[in-house]
Order: structure tokens, then sequence, then C-alpha cells
């Protein structure tokens, strides 16, 4: 069964059992929610864009286009604890210009009192499923604190600094000297530039990091760092800045995954409090999603045919004897029986069927 | 081996030589054939059409490329803006007739290939407009009445001026940029940085 499977779908099992040994329960949710949950977060989402239509009794309904936010809106948090889930679930999301797209998404969150444990160990989880998925995985971590109050110290009107933090995510440094005339723009510069492991990156980060908010944030990263050493090897973990996420949802963590090979980032995740202050929750939060739709790049030998074996009979066949040899046939490879050569069908070899057995001549 | 997009043209050929003085040349790329990839010892460069380039680069095929800031406004691809290579510099205008009276109470049509931009900008402004997207010859479209103004990039301005227009407001300076794929730039992190320290060592003298 193993080997018909895609990558896609192997990568669905494997990491539902991996999820399900560290006690994250599953999340089932169905395919539509009331709009109005992603109208009051749309900022939250990637793309304001959602397919909406109305039910039966004229409620305006969502195909979803994100998990999260419903598996918030169904979680009550309990002082001390962690709720932990996870998910398989498929999202539509608008992609360019031209429509929309189906993209499969799996993931987990942990809510409630979530503390540095739990921060590393979904960091942790988050990185061992992308060497399910491939062994040439790098994951990338930032804190939004550390970025934010590095932008908080330059004199700029909100317009711009959003500008900035764009600037910011691009590793665009000529940009930032654009929108910052006049101000001393070294330290922002600087953290663009950073990108490593922990060990080569922290001695750089320390003077940067002079007001008391920037301070705070970078002592958490090198908590969580510091901890992810012995689990996340092989420099894998890397420091970089260029992760924006919405500051409106986002803060504290933040990490992204990207395997070799694969044009953009396949996960993407981090701590984010604010919306869960948004939404009337208790508590912090913390998750990622891994967007299985795009590892069938990763599969660069196409398959070679269509079916292994393609059996010719004829009218006059004896039914059960075909049965048979097809039964026989397809325990070693895949088998398509047929009376003619299908035009479009490729195959390994043709075999016929002759009086009551495979002709000896194929 | 880094993948480079290089744009066809002149600016393409201003930028390898800049490659070249980095230390990532390319020799076949100067033979005069038909090939479309040449490889070099640390570099694969390709010429593509000029504003496909964010596209090669957004999506993987090439690891970095080099494209005007235009092209980077108008498409807004996910990628890294690495490097203001202060090549093939001009700037992106609204250009009109020279006699056109601008009246705020009417819809601005405006002519342009960079709908995106012009959308943008009039939107600052809060001004209701009316895109007539071109793919070229922008200039003919105020001469006919088409439109009242064209958003497009000016070099000298020669050609406005040939024509009886002239730029009438700069919407934003524009020039070649080195940008990066945002994956290719956590694996081949070395490569990468190497070419861009040498390349701006050349544009601004330092590292």
């Amino acid at each position: 069964m193993y080997r018909t499977m895609k990558r896609e779908e192997k990568a669905v099992y494997e990491l539902r059992e991996l999820y399900e040994r560290f006690g994250y329960m599953p999340f089932k949710m169905s395919k539509f929610e009331e709009y109005d949950l992603y109208a009051r977060n749309k900022d939250f989402l990637k793309s304001e864009r959602v397919i909406t239509f109305n039910d039966i009794s004229g409620r305006l309904m969502a195909l979803k286009p994100d998990v999260t936010l419903s598996i918030i809106k169904n979680t009550i948090t309990q002082p001390g604890c962690v709720r932990k889930m996870h998910y398989a679930e498929n999202v539509y999301r608008a992609s360019g210009e031209d429509g929309f797209r189906e993209i499969m998404q799996t993931g987990l969150e942990c809510m409630g009192d979530v503390d540095l444990y739990d921060l590393c160990e979904v960091i942790s989880l988050a990185a061992e499923s992308l060497r399910i998925i491939d062994e040439r995985y790098v994951i990338e971590i930032s804190h939004m604190g550390i970025v934010s109050s590095l932008v908080q110290e330059l004199n700029l009107s909100d317009e711009d600094r959003a500008l900035v933090l764009q600037c910011v995510g691009a590793k665009n440094k000529d940009g930032i000297r654009q929108l910052c005339v006049g101000q001393n723009v070294d330290k922002i510069i600087s953290l663009i530039d950073q990108h490593g492991r922990a060990d080569q990156v922290m001695s750089e980060l320390a003077p940067l990091c002079t007001n008391p908010d920037a301070l705070k944030s970078l002592q958490e990263l090198k908590a969580v760092t510091d901890l992810l050493d012995d689990v996340v090897k092989d420099g894998r973990l890397i420091i970089d800045f260029s992760i924006v996420n919405s500051m409106d949802y986002y803060n504290g963590i933040v990490f992204q995954g990207y395997i070799s090979g694969l044009p953009s980032s396949v996960s993407s995740g981090g701590q984010y409090d604010k919306l869960m202050r948004r939404m009337s929750r208790d508590g912090k939060a913390v998750g990622f999603a891994i967007y299985l739709d795009q590892l069938q790049r990763l599969d660069r030998e196409r398959r070679a045919y269509d079916v292994d074996t393609i059996l010719l009979y004829d009218e006059n066949a004896d039914m059960r004897a075909l049965s048979e040899a097809v039964r026989e046939l397809s325990r070693k490879c895949s088998v398509s029986a047929q009376r003619a050569l299908p035009e479009k069908m490729t195959s390994r070899r043709v075999l016929r069927f002759k009086d009551g057995g495979i002709d000896a001549n194929d | 081996m880094i993948n480079v997009a290089l744009p066809k043209g002149r600016l393409g050929e201003k930028v390898y030589d800049m490659f070249a003085r980095a230390g990532f040349e390319c020799p076949s790329i100067l033979e005069n054939n038909r090939k479309l990839i040449f490889e070099g010892d640390k570099v694969c460069c390709f010429w593509v059409k000029p504003s496909d380039v964010a596209i090669y680069v957004e999506r993987g095929a090439a690891d970095v490329g080099v494209v005007g800031k235009d092209i980077i406004l108008e498409y807004q691809p996910d990628v890294y803006e690495m490097l203001d290579l202060k090549l093939g510099a001009c700037r992106m205008c609204v250009a009109t007739k020279k006699d056109f009276h601008d009246d705020p109470e009417k819809t601005l049509r405006v002519a342009t290939k960079f709908s995106r931009i012009a959308r943008r900008y009039y939107a600052e402004k809060c001004r209701d407009i009316d895109i007539i997207h071109l793919n070229g010859s922008i200039e003919l479209a105020p001469i006919l009445g088409l439109s009242d103004v064209i958003v497009d990039i000016v070099e000298t301005g020669k050609t406005l001026l040939e024509n009886n227009l002239e730029p009438i407001e700069t919407i934003v300076p524009i020039s070649a940029r080195l940008i990066a794929n945002k994956a290719a730039y956590k694996f081949k992190t070395g490569e990468i940085g190497t070419l861009i320290r040498e390349l701006n060592r050349q544009v601004n003298g330092n590292d």
C-alpha cells in the first residue's frame, strides 16, 4: 500500500502518528464556517478573499480558508493546562489573479498556559515534521518582539513603519535607507544582515537589543534556541529576521520551514497570543501549519508507465482462468486487462492471454 | 552553483560584466550562438525577458536575478530584494500633453503598462481614475485622446519631448535590483552572500 502512496499522502499519515505520540488530539471541522469569523479577523488570513455562499437559512457561509481560527473558537482553556490539537484539512485560498486553490494543510496548535517547554515542543515538532518529509530541511526562527521594538526606535509614521517592516521581510536595506533619511538605521540594517546558527548570531544581536523590550525578546529567543540546540541539529535551526507576520496577531517567536528543492516555505508558525486576546480567549497559543500541496514538486521522477502490464484477451477467453491470471500478475505488478490496446495507456509490457494461460512467447 | 536570470538587453550585459568582475564568470555567454543556458564555474546564467525575471526567481527556476524596481513594484514578487545595483536609473512618472489642464472633478483616464503602480499612486491621492492597460507605445494614448495622462518609465525624457509631452509628477525612482529566491538563500547562503558582498563593493565601494 505504501508503495503507491504519494509523498503528501504518506506525510499526512506519518505526521498524524507523530502528533498523536506527543499527545495532540485530532481536530476535525466541517468544510464551512460562518463568514463572520473570517471577516472579523481578515488580517490574520493570508488573503482577504474567501469563497462565500448563503446557506438554507440565508446565513453567509465561507469555505474554510484557515483552521486556526476555528480551533480557537472551539477551545476553552484552563489555568495551568494546555490544549493540544492537530489537524489535516483542505483549505481554500485565493491564489494570484486567477481564482482559488484547494490546499492540503496539516498542523497543530497548543493553547492555554503555554510556557517555554511548550514553545520548544511545538518548534521541535515542526522540525521533526520537515525531517519526515525530507532530510534536507532548514527551520528559520525569528522573534517579532525584536523586530518590532527596533522598528519602534525609528521616528516614523504608521504607514512608513509598515513599509519598513515590508523592507525587513524582503531584506531590502536600500529601501530602509530611503524611507528613513536622516535617521540612524545601523541597528535595523544589521538585524537584516543576521542569518545563521544561534551560536554564530547571538553575540551580534546583543549590542542591537538595547531597549528593554528588545532585550526581553532576545532573552526569550536565546532560551528557546538553547533548548532546541540538542533537538534540531546540524545547523538546521537558523536565526533570520526576515519572517514578518502580521504584528496584530503574532507576538514572540515566529518560524518558517524550507525544504531544499522547493521554491517557497512549506511550513509556517509562531506564537499568537494577540489573536487569542482578540477572540476573547485567556492564555497564550503557539502552532504551525505545513502546506502539503507543494510536496508533489519533490518527486522529480515521473511514473514511466500508466501500468506495468497490459494483458490482452479475446472474447473466447475462459473468464475464470483470466481472472486467476490477472490476480496472479497483480501480486507482482500493476496490470490492466483489456481486449484491445488502449490508445493513450502506456505500459512496460503487453502480454497476451491465450488458450487459458499467458502466452509463453510474450 | 548559483542559477542566475539575467534580463535580455543592454542592462543585462552591463550586469553580466559586474558579475564577471565579482569573480562569477560565465565566459560562454559572450559567444555568439543560440544557446539558452550558459554554465560557468560558479554560476549558470540564462537570458530572459526583463519582465519575466521576477517570475523565474520567485518560483525558484533561478536562485538570483536582476530586475528593474518597476517590475518589483508592479508584480510584488515574494523574493528578497538584496541590493540596488544603481544601473539603468530612471523614474516612474506621470506624463501628459504640454497644454493639458487637469480637472479634478473628472475621472482621470490613465494609460499605462503599470496598472498596479498607477492604481496605488492615485488611491493614495484619493483620485478617481480609469486605467487603460496598454502593452506598448504608451505615449500615443494622450496624443490621440485615448487617455488624459500616462504612467510610464522616463529615462531622458526625449521621446516625451519629441511628442510634445512632459513629465508632470515623479512617482518613484527606478533602478536595477538584485533579487534572490527566499528558499535558495537558505540553502546557498554562502555563495549568494559572497556574490552580494562583491557586487556591493562595486556599487558602494564598501562592505
